[in-house]
């Protein structure tokens, strides 16, 4: 699991900065730098100072890319549905959560500390147990791990984001004489709106992430985790790499159009 | 509001008495207020800060309901004038939404009840015409000065054209010349609708040059000190050279004396001298 785990959360956020508005120079910086990393591990890879199956070089793992294409498609897509079934499902609970939490403070004194828990339960124990929980050829059991993932940030964030309805906002539609539920829509849901996309964006790397490291732990093989783990067990070092470098990419597809939603709900507030 | 031939007062503020419970034990915030606001009048409540003037405010708009005594506004209760949308509002913060357009802000509460989209568009093209927003309907909160966002929220208080407008220092965090410009464009809004104002401000000229009555109230517990009618003119013909002419300052001087109890005006804290 170490493999992925480590690997995709860094590379898989978005770099934050780099996509305000910035220019060229923001854009291309990024770029430069990961082109001069890959000529750097090319040439050590290639001097031969490093073994082979230790580090396999860019060269070699671009090789396994190609020739293994359809195969790293056709997992990613396995993987990618899983990540975004949980990603779906644990955001829409993560919402209804949120706003029962928010309408009583004693219902949010009872959801706080099982969020808590939830957010600390480690997939890797929990992984066997769903896969047999839901039998060997089953992807609930991951689906349901992404989920749980992504629960947590968004209802984190939605529960924060219910909370920031302004008192002017609200004096002002207690003036209207306005019904709850057009308070609801009109003022509450819109102010947390951009609170909801910020925990969504956080959910979407994690989604990706609990989905890959589930593979690993029994349950159908195919998906990206399963493969990084079946090459690494069969020494086929380049090909788990070109698979991890399959894991980044989806992960980073994920975080930019969750980066996307979010930019677009947070323009005005 | 077009069935109604109003005979009743705007306002009526009757032996009100307000007590917050704090933790450290009782506040009074008003004690036995009695106040009269004749329909299209202008009254102004001045004093200094923790006077209750915005307190008075909010009973009368029912945002907070009086530990005694009673609030009528048109001749019913303060709650069922809002219920009615008998008053429109406007705060020190403007309050915009800011994911609406200028134009959606101002529609906010024809949305609400229920008007038809051809109706709310009519309303809130006179409207942005009203406060002089032309080309702005389309533009979003963050674009605007803070002067034009107030525009905006007295936009979206006049909505409803109701026949009474409560104000809670609108033009408190304005610079001094936009200040002065929004002023005189509130006299001249308040004389085209006709509706009655009450405004709550700490600036004795702001207090002077809009008002036909100016309400002093002093501190600790809120009470009403004196009441000083403005012999001014009316309001609808009073413009920018009133600022400099005598009569402005004779009544300046009244309402910094009633201020001050009577006694020869230093300073008081809390009231802006400006």
């Amino acid at each position: 699991m170490t493999g992925a785990a480590t690997i995709a959360p860094p590379r898989g956020r978005p770099p934050g900065a780099a996509w305000g508005s910035g220019g060229t120079a923001r854009a291309v910086a990024p770029i430069v730098l990961g082109v001069s990393v890959v000529a750097v591990w090319q040439l050590i890879a290639g001097s031969g100072l490093v073994e082979a199956y230790l580090l396999p070089s860019p060269a070699a793992i671009g090789a396994e890319i190609v020739e293994f294409w359809p195969s790293m498609v056709s997992a990613g897509a396995i993987t990618g549905l899983n990540a975004l079934v949980g990603l779906v499902a644990g955001t829409l609970i993560g919402i209804i959560a949120a706003l029962v939490a928010s309408t009583r403070r004693s219902l949010d004194g009872m959801l706080a500390p099982i969020v808590a828990a939830l957010a600390v339960i480690p997939i890797v124990a929990l992984a066997p147990v769903l896969n047999t929980m839901f039998g060997a050829d089953s992807q609930t059991g991951r689906q349901l791990i992404a989920a749980l993932a992504a629960f947590v940030p968004v209802f984190l964030n939605t529960a924060r984001g219910l909370r920031q309805t302004q008192p002017v906002h609200r004096d002002l539609m207690r003036s209207y004489a306005a019904s709850n539920a057009q308070i609801m829509r009109t003022i509450t849901l819109r102010t947390a709106a951009p609170f909801t996309f910020t925990g969504i964006r956080l959910a979407s790397s994690l989604a990706v992430i609990s989905a890959l490291v589930a593979e690993y732990f029994g349950g159908p093989r195919g998906g990206l985790g399963g493969l990084i783990s079946t090459s690494a067990a069969s020494s086929a070092y380049p090909r788990a790499w070109a698979y991890v470098v399959a894991a980044i990419i989806l992960g980073l597809a994920f975080s930019l159009v969750a980066s996307g939603l979010e930019r677009l709900v947070s323009r005005r507030r | 509001m077009t069935e109604s031939v109003i005979t009743t007062d705007a306002v009526t503020v009757t032996a009100v008495d307000k007590v917050f419970e704090a933790a450290a034990g009782q506040v009074v915030a008003l004690s036995g207020i009695d106040l009269t606001v004749e329909p299209g009048e202008f009254v102004s409540l001045i004093g200094p800060s923790g006077c209750g003037k915005s307190t008075l405010l909010r009973l009368i708009a029912d945002l907070d309901t009086p530990s005694s005594g009673s609030v009528e506004v048109f001749g019913t209760s303060a709650h069922q004038a809002r219920v009615d949308q008998k008053y429109g509002i406007a705060f020190q913060q403007a309050g915009l939404l800011p994911w609406r357009s200028v134009a959606a802000n101002i529609a906010l509460p024809l949305e609400l009840h229920g008007s038809s989209s051809v109706e709310t568009r009519e309303r809130v093209a006179e409207l942005i015409a009203l406060v002089g927003l032309d080309d702005f309907g389309d533009r979003y909160p963050d674009e605007l000065s803070g002067g034009m966002q107030q525009r905006v929220a007295i936009a979206r208080a006049l909505a409803k054209k109701p026949e009474l407008l409560l104000m809670d220092e609108p033009f408190g965090a304005l610079d001094e010349m936009t200040r002065e410009y929004m002023q005189t464009e509130l006299l001249r809004i308040s004389a085209e609708t006709g509706a009655a104002v009450v405004f709550v401000t700490h600036s004795i000229p702001e207090a002077v040059y809009l008002s036909d009555r100016v309400v002093v109230m002093s501190p600790r517990p809120g009470r009403i000190a004196a009441v000083v009618p403005m012999a001014l003119g009316s309001t609808a013909s009073r413009a920018d050279d009133l600022r400099e002419d005598g009569a402005f300052f004779e009544m300046i001087t009244a309402v910094r004396e009633a201020l001050h109890g009577g006694a020869p005006a230093s300073s008081a804290r809390g009231v802006e001298n400006r």
